[in-house]
């Protein structure tokens, strides 16, 4: 085996007990990157010195190891172009405050890793710098927006990786690649310093080998930051605190087996949550808003603060001119400003901030009766490369199920819950909670994980 | 005059807070040496940085809106106003759309009462200088626009009035009123040449009688200093009833002020409304108050100049128009008010005191102590102070003594006024101030 296929936990274990050194860890990587990320792309642009760095921080609670860092994350030294030709060569002055804590607690960025253009997309094809592939089966797509990120722990190109997702760009593109995907509360996590996408559903989270490693990444970068107004006042927890743990008498709710384009998915999944109900969960289906009105709501809205977003794109202190903006960058400004204009805005943007308020109660509703809702985090497997071309609400579609629960903030957890022996294609479950609660959804995460067989790093 | 002015201001005033609005860079945009010093990620607008709302500038806003008697929002929020200008590194300015801090307030005026329509808190824009440098050696200067952000996310209050301003002379009081309370508060420095505070004026015309606002408004702008904002209303006035008397309708339209002609200037026709797509900021948590902390920041109010200059009247038996000048600011007003209060107790006449201050007769500065003042005011008048008992003790015992002469001061003879003075100064023995024994003897005369 080789050691960049280790997880974060196994590689501080080992570390610790002295059966391997960071030189053997990072020289077995960089062997697998020069094998690996001129086909599937992953990498937009790697730090040379970074076995360097990772000696001077071998101390530290992630020991120096290398992690991958989704390409909106403003890096002091490291290009940021958030796979914009508009940002092309961009030295970003500061640091995000994510990556400046993972830094802190002893991370390495190992490379800065390929995505959709501006996060718009689910696809990674939208990448001003070429598409991603998904090194579970290269004929199809990783995902996105954080594709490259989540390609990099499937093909094992960095020990853990940093993503960011606005409703589904965590947790599909880790669904697509087998890996598991942590998308914390709205507000849990610093956006200071990410590129903006959709600021108000914006969410930096750990894509990851297994749950307990998103744990652990999690807790060096997540709480409160001052640089961020709508960050969380409140100490983040231990999040490694709520695994291992009994999810005895939990009451579990399945979400959207009424939605007829999934059944194929949800039939599987169904049948997968008998591990639950074997641990002494109750699991039964719960009726929830239709999650189709939700494609809408996050459109018109994530439109809307995408055209405001990016208005500071002129090319007049930094960056080049608007000329280099691709198709789907053009099509959300241009969507995006239509929402928000006089006359136009209460049909679209004020309704779509009502519909907003009526899945929130939605979900309180739900939550008086279940601890921890579920679903397919996705409709289907990994599509194939070239997919998205043709259809501009690609990613909506296919980050159907978690609209509706990012617009409102809830945190969730992706783990892989099926593998397709013929395409070694994966399908993903997501459990979502509570704001603040993401204790719950790590718990039962967790526990799924370890019961169950699809995890590819637990199940060697 | 057929026509009568319909008139309403828009002023922005830069705060004085020590950061900026929605970063922790130094807000100082006048007093910094160098261009683009007090920047940031944030205020340059560079991609991933956020705003942070200073508290500061907002409690400011509120106290500046309970001076104007505004009530206020408990709930209030900012919103993106988006438009591109260089000048705006974001492509939007963050400011508030539809729930500003204060509303409903007003400030009265010689002419009348003018409502405050609304108060609210924006950031400021960087500053634009328009250049000829020599931008690529070719020893030939071009034309170039630099940008100076040190200015960029400054906070701005604008204060916007209904439309009750009658006259160019009411407009300036307003303004100039304005400006004290803001002085008054330590909120704003309100420095206009250099554009810490600007006015923006809405004038259009109506015919005399009618009620309803007219169907067009003249915006003027770029007028930095309240002489000009007279002057510029004036010409207006002028203008206007002109084309409304050829049966025409002033075109509605954005004007230029030239100072040095005293006339405006069509800058652009206003076609439509401009479309800012206001948004609420979701970088911004929506802000909320109690009634109590508002209550709080009421406390921190300090006296203001119109309810002081009364006081002064009434306390210190000085006329009005010498407490409104005592009142101009504040440190003035604490100044003089500091010397006041000896004077009375030494019963020395204030408005002789205030007279020989104000008009230069006594060299002063106001970091001196108040005690140094009033010997110099002594000795300049060439007096001696005297405890107010000790002398209506004096004048009681003259007046006693010489009953006759009251009786004829009584009868209409004031002529003896004179004679009782000299009796009184003689059983004193002292250098006093003769009008203010004067001052005395008449208060007790009358209460013979």
């Amino acid at each position: 085996m080789k050691l960049n296929e280790l997880t974060l936990k196994e590689s501080i274990d080992a570390l610790d007990k002295k059966e391997v050194t960071l030189e053997e860890i990072y020289s077995d990587l960089d062997t697998a990157y020069q094998k690996k990320n001129k086909e599937l792309n992953i990498y937009l642009s790697v730090d040379t010195d970074a076995l360097k760095k990772a000696k001077e921080n071998q101390d530290k609670p992630l020991r120096g190891l290398p992690i991958a860092v989704k390409d909106n994350f403003c890096t002091k030294g490291l290009p940021t172009t958030a796979s914009s030709k508009v940002l092309d060569g961009f030295l970003p002055q500061y640091e995000s405050t994510v990556t400046k804590r993972l830094k802190a607690n002893g991370g390495v960025i190992y490379g800065k890793t390929n995505m959709d253009a501006w996060a718009h997309g689910s696809s990674t094809e939208t990448s001003d710098y070429g598409r991603t592939l998904n090194p579970r089966n290269p004929k199809h797509l990783p995902g996105g927006s954080s594709g490259g990120s989540a390609a990099a722990i499937a093909a094992d190109l960095a020990i853990a990786a940093i993503g960011s997702e606005t409703a589904g760009s965590i947790r599909q593109p880790a669904a697509w690649c087998g890996a598991v995907g942590l998308k914390p509360t709205y507000g849990r996590v610093s956006r200071f310093g990410v590129v903006a996408m959709a600021s108000s559903t914006d969410s930096p989270g750990p894509i990851t080998k297994t749950v307990e490693d998103a744990c652990i990444l999690l807790n060096t970068f997540a709480g409160p930051d001052e640089k961020d107004g709508t960050s969380n006042q409140e100490k983040a927890p231990d999040f490694t605190n709520f695994l291992g743990q009994s999810i005895k008498g939990m009451k579990i709710g399945v979400i959207y087996q009424d939605v007829k384009e999934i059944t194929e998915t949800n039939q599987k999944l169904l049948q997968e949550l008998n591990i639950l109900k074997e641990m002494g969960a109750q699991v039964e289906i719960a009726k929830a808003m239709d999650p189709h009105q939700a494609i809408g709501v996050y459109t018109v809205v994530q439109r809307a603060e995408v055209s405001s977003n990016l208005a500071r794109y002129d090319g007049i202190r930094y960056g080049h001119d608007r000329s280099k903006f691709g198709n789907e960058g053009k099509r959300r400004i241009m969507l995006g400003t239509f929402t928000l204009t006089k006359g136009y805005a209460d049909r679209y943007y004020n309704l779509a901030q009502k519909v907003r308020t009526l899945y929130l109660n939605n979900f309180k509703e739900l939550f008086k009766k279940y601890d921890v809702l579920v679903s397919p985090t996705s409709p289907s497997f990994a599509k194939e490369v070239g997919a998205s071309a043709s259809s501009p609400m690609f990613g909506e579609l296919e980050d159907m199920l978690l609209e509706a629960s990012s617009i409102v903030g809830l945190p969730g957890a992706g783990v892989p819950f099926y593998r397709d022996e013929k395409t070694n294609l994966y399908l993903g479950a997501n459990f979502i909670a509570p704001m603040w609660r993401e204790d719950l959804v790590i718990k039962v995460a967790d526990a799924f994980e370890k019961n169950s067989k699809w995890n590819s790093w637990r199940n060697k | 005059m057929p026509y009568k002015l319909v008139c309403g201001l828009e002023v922005h005033a830069e705060l004085k807070t020590k950061s900026k609005m929605f970063c922790s860079c130094k807000n100082d945009p006048f007093g910094a040496e160098k261009p683009n010093i007090h920047t940031c990620p944030v205020c340059l607008g560079m991609p991933g940085a956020l705003p942070v709302a200073n508290r500061q500038a907002i409690e400011w806003t509120i106290k500046l809106g309970l001076a104007l008697n505004c009530k206020i929002n408990l709930f209030s929020k900012f919103d993106r106003k988006n438009y591109f200008y260089p000048d705006l590194p974001k492509g939007y300015q963050i400011s508030q759309y539809d729930i500003p801090f204060c509303y409903d307030g007003y400030l009265e005026t010689k002419e009348g009462r003018i409502g405050i329509h609304r108060i609210h808190l924006e950031e400021d824009t960087a500053k634009l200088s328009h250049q000829e440098i020599d931008l690529d050696g070719d020893n030939k200067l071009e034309k170039t626009t630099l940008i100076d952000f040190n200015r960029s996310s400054v906070p701005l209050v604008e204060i916007v009035t209904e439309p009750d301003i009658v006259s160019a002379t009411q407009a300036k009081e307003y303004g100039q009123k304005l400006r004290q309370i803001m002085r008054y508060l330590d909120i704003a420095n309100c420095d206009m040449e250099k554009g810490g505070m600007r006015l923006e004026a809405n004038i259009s015309l109506r015919r005399e009688g009618k009620n309803e606002l007219p169907d067009y408004k003249v915006e003027c702008k770029n007028i930095n200093s309240f002489k000009f904002l007279e002057s510029a209303i004036n010409y207006e006035i002028a203008r206007q009833t002109e084309i409304l008397q050829n049966g025409s309708k002033p075109v509605q339209e954005t004007r230029g002020y030239n100072s040095s002609t005293g006339k405006t200037f069509s800058q652009r026709t206003k076609e439509d409304a401009a479309d800012y797509r206001y948004f609420p900021d979701p970088d911004l948590p929506p802000i909320e108050f109690t009634a109590e902390e508002i209550e709080k920041i009421r406390a921190t109010l300090p006296e203001l100049p119109e309810v002081k200059t009364t006081r002064f009247v009434k306390t210190y038996s000085i006329n009005e128009k010498l407490a409104k000048e005592l009142t101009i600011n504040k440190q003035k007003s604490e100044f003089f008010e500091e010397i006041l209060k000896i004077a009375q107790k030494e019963n020395l006449d204030c408005q002789k005191l205030i007279n020989n201050l104000l008009n230069k007769k006594i060299a002063f500065t106001l970091t001196d102590k108040p005690e140094e003042v009033l010997k110099k005011f002594k000795e300049n008048s060439n007096s001696e102070s005297i405890d107010r008992e000790e002398l209506q003790t004096a004048i009681n015992k003259v007046l006693d003594h010489h009953q006759d002469a009251v009786a004829k001061y009584q009868a209409g003879k004031t002529a003896v006024i004179g004679f009782l003075l000299g009796q009184i100064m003689r059983e004193l023995n002292k250098k006093l101030d003769v009008a203010l024994v004067k001052k005395e003897l008449i208060a007790l005369l009358k209460k013979n």
